[in-house]
C-alpha cells in the first residue's frame, strides 16, 4: 500500500489525519513541520505528501517547493491542507508544485476521496 | 468510511490551550510596543490551529470566532492594519473567551453564547475599522467547486447528455505530481466515457524529455453529469493546461461560456499509443468500498472506553524522558534474565552471584522508580506563563507601572503539585500587587524607581521545590500588624512578638491588612486560606519583609505528592508511617520526665518545654502489646507549624519511602490518617495525617 508522510504542526489534526489514512490501509509515518517533513521525506521515499500550510519552522508550501527539488519527489503528489481557499494561497501553492489542495475544515471521507484521486 | 473524531478531542483541546497560551503571552509582548513581525505570526499560528481542528472537529461555533480573529490578526500581519492597544485588548479578551468556550466543550456544557457574542461583536467591531485597505473577504465557507470555474456559475442548464472536453497539459504539468492518466479515471466513474489522444506535438525521439507531457487529448463523457463535477475533476490543473469543456449534445452553434478560448482543435487520432490507455479503471475504484464495515466495530469499542476516559487529564512528556525510562527497562530485563539463569540450577555457590543480581535488580528498580517520577514532573513555567497577563491586566486596572521577572520557569515539579499551587500562587501575586507595590507617584517620593517589580523564581531544594515571590514594594509594616491584631482581638496586647512572629499574623484567619476591599484582593479570607492549602499539599509558607523595601514570601513543597520518605513505627501489631518531614526526633522517656494533667491528657518534659502525648493505640483502638506505659516504648516528636507533639508508639522500625494511595478514593475520610501504602509484604499500613493529630491532641 502506498506510504503517506502526514505534516501538520498540529497534534489533533495530524492524529485525525493519519488515523484516516492508516485504517484506510496507508502506510503514514508523521512530521511536525517542514524542516522534520523534509528530513524524513529524504531517508524515505513517500507515494504522497499530505503537508499544513502554516507551519512553524517551515511552511508547507516551502516545503513543496523544497520537495520537489528533490529528483525523487519530483512527480511525488503532494497535497497542502490549508483553510485558505482564496486563489491566492492556491496559487502560491501550485507554483511551488503543490499538486492539489483540500480545504479545511474536511472529514475523513473527504480526505480519503482526495487522496484516492491522486493514489488511484 | 465513518471515522469517531472524538478520540480526538482530548488532544485538539489541549493543543487549543497552548495555543491559546501561546496567543496570549505573544499579545503581551505585542503590547510593550514592539511590534515583532514573528511575534504576530506566532499569535496568527494560533487562531489559525484552533480554527482549522475546531472547524474539522465539528466545533463551528469555536470555528466561527476564531475565523473573525485569523482575519483581523491576517491583516495586522500583512501591515494593512496597525497594531493598537484597543486591538489587543480585544484581542486578550477572545482569548479568555475562547478558552471558556473550549472549556465548556470539553466539560460538554453549553456554551455561553451571550458573552461569546459580546466579544464576537466586539472583535467584529474593530475589524470593521481602520483597515487600511477593504477588509479581505471571507473566504472560509467558499467550497472550492463553486470558486473555481466560471463556468459553474454561468451555466444554467447544469446538466447536459455528456460533455466534450479538449485537455491540452502545459509541458511542465505532470512537474506537480499530477496525472492525467489518474483525472481521466475520474471521469471514466462519471458516465460512459471515450478519449483520443493527439500525439503530434511530440518531438523527434532524441530530442524527447521524458518528464515533459507533449501530449493533448479529447474526451467525451456521456451521462447526465453536472459541469461542476468536470470541472472539479480538472481543478488542480487549473492554469497548467488548456481546458475547454463543451455541452455534448448541442453541436457547438454559440459557444457555451468557456475559461480558456482554446486552439483550434488539433487533427486527432484514436488512440494507439497503450501508455496512456485507462485499461479497467473500475475495478480498482470499487474494491475499496467494503472496507468501512470493519472499522466501524472498532469505533464503537473506542467509543466506549472514550466516554470513561473522558475526565481524564493528560500529560506530554519529553521524549528523552521516556527514552531513559526504556533503557531502565531494558536494564531491568537483562538482570531478570541473568537471575532465571542463576535461579536454573541453583547451587549454594551461586550464593554471591545471586545476591549480587538481585542488588543490581534493587538499583535498577530504584532508578526505574525514578524515571517513571519524573514523567509526571512538569516545567513549573505551566502555572508561571499565566503570571504575565495577569500581572499585566491587574496593574493597568490599579494604574501601577509593574514588572514582572519569571526565574527558574523550567524547574520541575510533580503535576499534581502544579495543579493545586496555582490558585494559592495567583492570590499572593494579587496581594503583592495590590498591597505589595506602590502607585507610581509614592514610589517615586520613596526614592525608587518608578516601577515595580515582582519577582518569581523557582529553585529546588534538597528534596522539595522553593518557590519565591519577591517584590519591591512598601513591605509589611510590623507595628500595623500587631496593633491590627491587638485590635482584632488575634492576640494578647502585652505580647511580644518578634519579626518572624509578627508577620506570621498575616497568616491568621480574619486578618487583613487592606483598608479597604478591593476586588483585587482582600477580603480577609485570603492568607490562612492559602497557608492551609499550601499545608495541605505537605508545604509551607514563610515570609520575610523589610518595611520600606519589599516582601519575600517562599513556598516549599514537596516535589511530589505520589511518594514520601516516612518513618514506620509499630502500635501494638499495626504498622504506621510518620511522614519524616514531620518528626523533629524520637526518644526514649523516663517515667520522671511525666506529667499527668488531670482531664487534660499527658504530657512529657522535654528541654523546659511541655509536649502533650498522643497514645496511638487509644486513638486507632489497636490491642496495646506490653508496652502500655509511655516510658517503655518510644516517643516520636512530630512538629507542625512551631507546636510540637509526642506520638507514643511501641517501636521504630526503620525510615523508608513510600507509596501514597488515598484512601478517600477507595475507602473514606478517616481522621489522622492522610492516606495508606503497602508494605513490602504485602501488608497495607496507614499514613499519618500529622497536622490533623497535632490538632487533635491541643484540643
Amino acid at each position: 500500500m502506498a506510504s503517506i508522510l502526514a505534516v501538520d504542526d498540529s497534534t489533533s489534526m495530524r492524529k485525525m489525519v493519519t488515523f484516516t489514512l492508516k485504517s484506510a490501509g496507508y502506510e503514514v509515518e508523521e512530521a511536525v513541520d517542514g524542516v522534520d517533513a523534509l528530513t524524513k521525506a529524504q531517508s524515505k521515499q513517500f507515494d504522497c505528501i499530505v503537508t499544513d500550510v502554516n507551519m512553524p519552522n517551515k511552511d508547507g508550501i516551502t516545503l513543496i517547493r523544497d520537495l520537489r527539488l528533490l529528483p525523487d519527489y519530483k512527480f511525488i503528489p503532494m497535497l497542502m491542507l490549508t483553510t485558505e481557499s482564496s486563489v491566492e494561497k492556491k496559487q502560491e501553492g501550485k507554483a511551488a508544485g503543490a499538486t492539489g489542495w483540500i480545504v479545511k475544515p474536511f472529514d475523513p471521507d473527504q480526505l480519503l476521496k482526495t487522496l484516492k484521486k491522486v493514489l488511484g | 468510511m465513518s471515522i469517531d473524531m472524538s478520540q480526538f478531542h482530548q488532544v485538539f483541546f489541549e493543543e487549543c490551550f497552548e495555543g491559546l497560551e501561546a496567543m496570549e503571552s505573544g499579545l503581551l509582548n505585542l503590547d510593550t510596543g514592539d511590534i515583532d513581525s514573528e511575534v504576530i505570526n506566532t499569535i496568527f499560528r494560533g487562531a489559525h490551529s484552533i480554527k482549522g481542528g475546531s472547524g474539522t472537529f465539528g466545533f463551528n461555533n469555536v470555528a466561527d470566532f476564531t475565523h473573525i480573529m485569523e482575519t483581523l490578526l491576517d491583516e495586522m500581519r500583512d501591515g494593512r492594519r496597525k497594531v493598537t492597544q484597543p486591538a489587543i485588548t480585544v484581542l486578550l479578551g477572545s482569548v479568555d473567551c475562547l478558552r471558556t468556550m473550549l472549556t465548556s466543550i470539553q466539560g460538554e456544557q453549553s456554551v455561553d453564547s451571550a458573552s461569546v457574542g459580546k466579544y464576537k461583536s466586539a472583535l467584529e467591531i474593530e475589524l470593521a475599522g481602520s483597515a487600511e485597505e477593504p477588509s479581505v473577504t471571507a473566504s472560509m465557507d467558499t467550497p472550492i467547486a463553486n470558486e473555481s470555474s466560471g463556468l459553474a456559475a454561468d451555466e444554467v442548464d447544469l446538466t447536459e447528455q455528456g460533455w466534450k472536453i479538449a485537455f491540452c497539459p502545459y509541458l511542465d504539468l505532470l512537474k506537480t505530481g499530477n496525472d492525467p492518466v489518474r483525472m481521466f479515471r475520474e471521469l471514466a466513474e462519471l458516465g460512459e466515457y471515450s478519449v483520443s489522444v493527439n500525439t503530434h506535438d511530440i518531438p523527434a525521439f532524441y530530442e524527447l524529455d521524458p518528464e515533459e507531457c507533449n501530449l493533448s487529448w479529447a474526451l467525451e463523457v456521456v451521462g447526465d453529469i453536472p459541469v461542476g463535477e468536470i470541472t472539479e475533476i480538472f481543478n488542480w490543473v487549473e492554469g497548467d493546461c488548456e481546458l475547454d469543456i463543451q455541452p455534448l449534445a448541442k453541436k457547438i452553434a454559440k459557444p457555451a461560456p468557456v475559461e480558456k478560448v482554446t486552439e483550434p482543435e488539433p487533427s486527432v487520432q484514436e488512440i494507439e499509443q497503450p501508455k496512456v490507455v485507462p485499461v479497467e479503471i473500475n475495478t480498482a475504484a470499487t474494491t475499496e468500498v467494503s472496507k468501512p464495515e470493519v472499522q466501524q466495530s472498532d469505533n464503537e469499542q473506542s467509543k466506549a472506553s472514550a466516554t470513561s476516559v473522558k475526565a481524564s487529564s493528560s500529560i506530554r512528556v519529553d521524549t528523552a524522558k521516556i527514552d531513559t525510562l526504556i533503557n531502565m527497562v531494558g536494564e531491568v530485563v537483562i538482570t531478570q534474565s541473568m537471575l532465571s539463569l542463576i535461579g536454573e540450577n541453583f547451587s549454594m555457590d551461586k550464593l554471591a552471584q545471586l545476591k549480587r543480581g538481585l542488588s543490581q535488580l534493587e538499583r535498577h528498580i530504584r532508578d526505574m522508580q525514578q524515571s517513571v517520577m519524573n514523567i509526571r514532573m512538569v516545567p513549573i513555567s505551566f502555572v508561571f506563563s499565566r503570571f504575565p497577563r495577569l500581572v499585566h491586566d491587574i496593574s493597568s486596572k490599579l494604574g501601577k507601572k509593574i514588572e514582572l521577572k519569571l526565574v527558574g520557569e523550567s524547574t520541575e515539579v510533580d503535576k499534581a503539585v502544579v495543579e493545586l499551587i496555582s490558585d494559592p500562587l495567583v492570590h499572593l501575586i494579587r496581594n503583592s500587587l495590590d498591597h505589595g507595590i506602590e502607585m507610581p507617584a509614592d514610589r517615586i517620593a520613596a526614592g525608587k524607581p518608578e516601577t515595580g517589580t515582582i519577582e518569581l523564581n523557582a529553585y529546588h531544594r534538597g528534596g522539595h521545590i522553593v518557590i519565591e515571590i519577591i517584590d519591591d514594594g512598601r513591605g509589611l509594616d510590623r507595628k500595623k500588624l500587631i496593633s491590627k491584631a491587638i485590635e482584632k482581638g488575634l492576640i494578647d496586647e502585652n505580647s511580644v512578638l518578634g519579626d518572624k512572629q509578627a508577620f506570621e499574623l498575616i497568616f491568621m484567619p480574619g486578618f487583613s491588612t487592606a483598608e479597604s476591599v478591593t476586588d483585587i484582593s482582600g477580603r480577609g479570607v485570603g492568607m490562612d486560606v492559602v497557608r492551609r492549602n499550601i499545608q495541605a499539599l505537605g508545604g509551607n509558607i514563610e515570609i520575610i519583609s523589610d518595611f520600606g523595601k519589599g516582601t519575600t514570601i517562599s513556598i516549599h513543597l514537596p516535589l511530589t505528592l505520589a511518594i514520601i520518605d516516612g518513618q514506620s513505627v509499630a502500635v501494638g501489631n499495626e504498622i504506621y508511617i510518620v511522614p519524616l518531614v514531620s518528626i523533629k526526633e524520637s526518644i526514649n522517656i523516663t517515667e520522671n520526665m511525666l506529667n499527668k494533667i488531670a482531664g487534660k491528657g499527658e504530657t512529657f518534659r522535654l528541654r523546659n518545654q511541655y509536649i502533650p502525648i498522643i497514645r496511638m493505640h487509644e486513638i486507632f483502638n489497636v490491642r496495646p502489646t506490653n508496652k502500655a506505659n509511655p516510658g517503655e516504648g518510644v516517643i516520636v516528636v512530630v512538629e507542625r507549624q512551631g507546636v510540637l507533639c509526642g506520638l507514643f508508639v511501641d517501636e521504630l522500625l526503620g525510615p523508608q519511602q513510600v507509596v501514597v494511595k488515598s484512601l478517600e478514593t477507595n475507602y473514606r475520610r478517616v481522621r489522622g490518617v492522610s492516606g495508606a501504602t503497602i508494605l513490602g509484604d504485602g501488608s497495607v499500613a496507614l499514613i499519618l495525617d500529622i497536622p490533623g493529630l497535632v490538632r487533635f491532641s491541643n484540643r
